[in-house]
């Protein structure tokens, strides 16, 4: 973490010392004090024994979940939410490898890290809120495909679809390991595991949005629209960008001493090109949400509690972050681009937990309010998957530039 | 470089392939409304609420058949709701036609939300009217719930190894060729037990005979694409605390147009993709279009 840390040592095919090489790199690089480090491991160390007693009490016993409202935080934040934080990764490897968007580049890598990372949390997030998770056996194996499932389909998309990023990550853990010919193998593989990725990741992201169209009578008309796949994953596209930005602007601060000068330079001109996307990107989706508002004539709605909770979602957190993106365009102000990014993630979050639980149910006489155990193991899924992303970026080849030899690579 | 791109295209026919045999058996093995066929034929239950005395006997029987706990009936005046210790609940309901009671469970729709909700065809709709919980299937996500517009399938939330209770009309009892427990053991009569086809006859019939004692509509042949329980009543449904926000159309419905569009998007998006990279690809040596890939 500080600056000091020692420059990672590249394993020597020629000694054979595989073993011994993974063995050394699991041991911990920089200092253990860190304020990260004091936070987090309290909040891991509850949030696993809150998931012990989940999994020897019931569900039932530290979540506030009801018959009526039987999806909440664990679903309504890790997965539905997370996974439109996570779409910059499909995004952006459209851009570098379909588009051929040079300029990008540099931050796929750490970008689909991040990606895959996610999507592997929100599975263990998903699978703490199973009430029997061995029979997801029979989602993947078993001769009782509910092909007619929306969930069945997005289940299946998004398996194959961390597949795809981690293929399209495996050319770094190739280079980490010294291992060139796997390396040449499995760049080969990138370009089809790109076009697929995108392809799973358009159809999971509407998915989610689509597994809310049975609920029409729960959820607020305000919200609820038959568009929602479309919304899931237009919305997607500007909040993984933000994503993005966020995460871009915090790890080349703190893994600074693993960039080099041009990458500085080049990150305030990705920042720019990704603001504009980001800009775009909203305008189109608040046309189409007020196409919808129109179209649905939700008016009568709109000056209620709930009408005001839509409009401060919508003007707050939609049109305002919109605005400041097209600004700092304009204007060249990083301060700002990151101010937006901030602002269209909360967005993201209000949008996809009034859709999932406070627009859900809304007129339900006792409203779900998350307990405190299901908001600790939420922050110690976030946390652990923090640790490992620092672990491996300090590892291998993600940030910093690829070893010589991968570059050379014929 | 063709070369390689040839086989991209082929892995990407093989894989679209898949994808549309899959797209294209869902509408013929996961559909219980094309399974089930001719859907008069399903069996059904009638509540007759001009009849309900509200003895609350149902409940006993019920929860004697599926060894669930006795019934509380504390206070007649409170509102219950089934959940997992019990299957159904009766209760009073202070109308502008005196007190009427109203029994309350699962509706066993004929294209159920929860059916096409269950990814691992946990729940299933029987070819006899029952919508069944398959217990070695499940694996407790919940999303029948979530997708039930009637909020019917209950969860164990606090145990390890949770079922979900819903009515399902005694499956087991009617394959044994016996009637469900509530309509055999009703002593008033509220309860008919028959096929869809019957029942609605016979409400009809009931309405047209007299007119004075009923409102003229059977909820449950229309509501949610119609549902094997049924009722008739002396005043207008909202007034029962029934749900009269329910379409006609089926639940699963809403989601046809979305899984019928999986397939196409899974075929002609990667094709397009490939396309889209061939024309932006710059044109390179060898060595730097390697590097492009990595």
């Amino acid at each position: 973490m500080n600056k000091a840390a020692p420059q990672p040592l590249y394993l020597d095919n020629h000694e054979n010392n595989t073993f011994k090489f993974i063995l050394n790199e699991l041991k911990p690089k920089g200092k253990i004090f860190t304020p990260f480090n004091i936070i987090s491991v309290p909040v891991i160390i509850t949030g696993l024994i809150i998931m012990y007693i989940r999994f020897t009490q019931g569900i039932g016993s530290v979540t506030n979940l009801s018959q009526e409202v039987p999806w909440g935080l664990w679903i309504g934040f890790d997965v539905v939410t997370g996974v439109a934080f996570a779409g910059g990764a499909y995004v952006l490897v459209f851009m570098v490898y379909i588009l051929n968007l040079e300029k990008y580049r540099p931050i796929v890598r750490v970008t689909v890290l991040n990606g895959f990372l996610a999507y592997l949390f929100y599975s263990a997030a998903l699978l703490l809120d199973l009430g029997r998770p061995l029979s997801i056996i029979n989602v993947i194996i078993g001769n009782n495909f509910g092909v007619s499932s929306v969930l069945f389909l997005v289940g299946w998309h998004f398996l194959l679809y961390m597949l795809a990023l981690l293929l399209e990550f495996s050319p770094a853990i190739a280079e980490w390991l010294n291992a060139r010919k796997a390396r040449k193998f499995l760049s080969g593989l990138t370009l089809a595991a790109v076009i697929f990725g995108i392809t799973l990741s358009v159809l999971h992201q509407s998915g989610i949005g689509a597994l809310f169209l049975m609920a029409k009578d729960k959820i607020h008309p305000l919200w609820y629209n038959a568009y929602m796949p479309l919304m899931f994953v237009v919305s997607s596209v500007f909040g993984g960008i933000s994503m993005v930005i966020l995460e871009g602007s915090i790890s080349s601060k703190v893994f600074d001493y693993q960039l080099d000068k041009d990458h500085h330079k080049q990150h305030n001109s990705i920042l720019h090109g990704l603001s504009k996307i980001c800009a775009v990107g909203m305008f189109v989706y608040l046309f189409m949400q007020v196409l919808i508002f129109v179209h649905q004539q939700n008016m009568p709605y709109l000056f209620s509690p709930m009408g005001y909770w839509f409009m401060f979602e919508m003007l707050g957190f939609v049109l305002l972050p919109m605005l400041l993106f097209f600004q700092s365009y304009r204007t060249h102000n990083i301060g700002m681009i990151k101010a937006a990014s901030v602002l269209t993630l909360l967005g993201i979050v209000l949008n996809r937990m009034n859709i999932s639980i406070i627009a859900f149910q809304y007129e339900a006489a006792v409203r779900y309010v998350p307990t405190w155990q299901e908001f600790v193991v939420t922050l110690t899924i976030i946390f652990i998957e923090i640790w490992v992303l620092r672990w491996i970026i300090t590892r291998m080849p993600v940030l910093r530039k690829s070893p010589d030899w991968a570059k050379s690579n014929h | 470089m063709k070369k390689i791109d040839r086989r991209f295209f082929l892995k990407a026919m093989g894989v679209t392939a898949a994808t549309l045999a899959v797209g294209t058996s869902k509408t013929t093995a996961g559909d219980p409304a094309h399974e089930v066929g001719d859907l008069p034929e399903l069996k059904g239950i009638l509540f007759d609420a001009t009849k309900c005395k509200g003895c609350y006997g149902c409940e006993y029987d019920c929860a004697w058949e599926h060894e669930l706990t006795e019934p509380d009936v504390i206070d007649e005046d409170e509102r219950r709701k089934t959940d997992h210790t019990r299957r159904t609940v009766v209760n009073k309901y202070n109308t502008s036609k005196g007190e009427v009671f109203v029994k309350t469970q699962c509706m066993n729709c004929n294209d159920p939300a929860c059916g096409a909700a269950c990814l691992t065809q946990a729940m299933h709709k029987t070819k006899d009217g029952s919508v069944i919980w398959r217990e070695d299937k499940c694996m407790g996500c919940r999303y029948c719930m979530v997708s039930c517009p009637f909020d019917m399938p209950k969860f164990e939330y606090h145990s390890t190894n949770p079922k979900i209770e819903k009515c399902d009309m005694c499956y087991k009892l009617q394959q044994q060729g016996e009637m469900p427990a509530c309509a055999y053991n009703c002593p008033n009569e509220a309860l008919y037990f028959g096929t869809r086809r019957e029942l609605i006859f016979e409400a009809n019939k009931r309405i047209a005979e007299n007119p004075e004692l009923y409102y003229p509509h059977i909820y449950g042949e229309h509501e949610a694409g119609g549902s094997s329980w049924m009722y008739i009543s002396p005043v207008p449904f909202e007034e029962l605390g029934f749900n009269t926000k329910i379409q006609n159309k089926s639940y699963p419905s809403l989601t046809k147009g979305f899984i019928s569009s999986i397939a196409p998007v899974d075929i002609l998006l990667p094709a397009a993709l490939l396309g889209i990279y061939e024309a932006t690809k710059k044109p390179k040596s060898g060595t730097h279009e390697k590097e492009e890939l990595s």
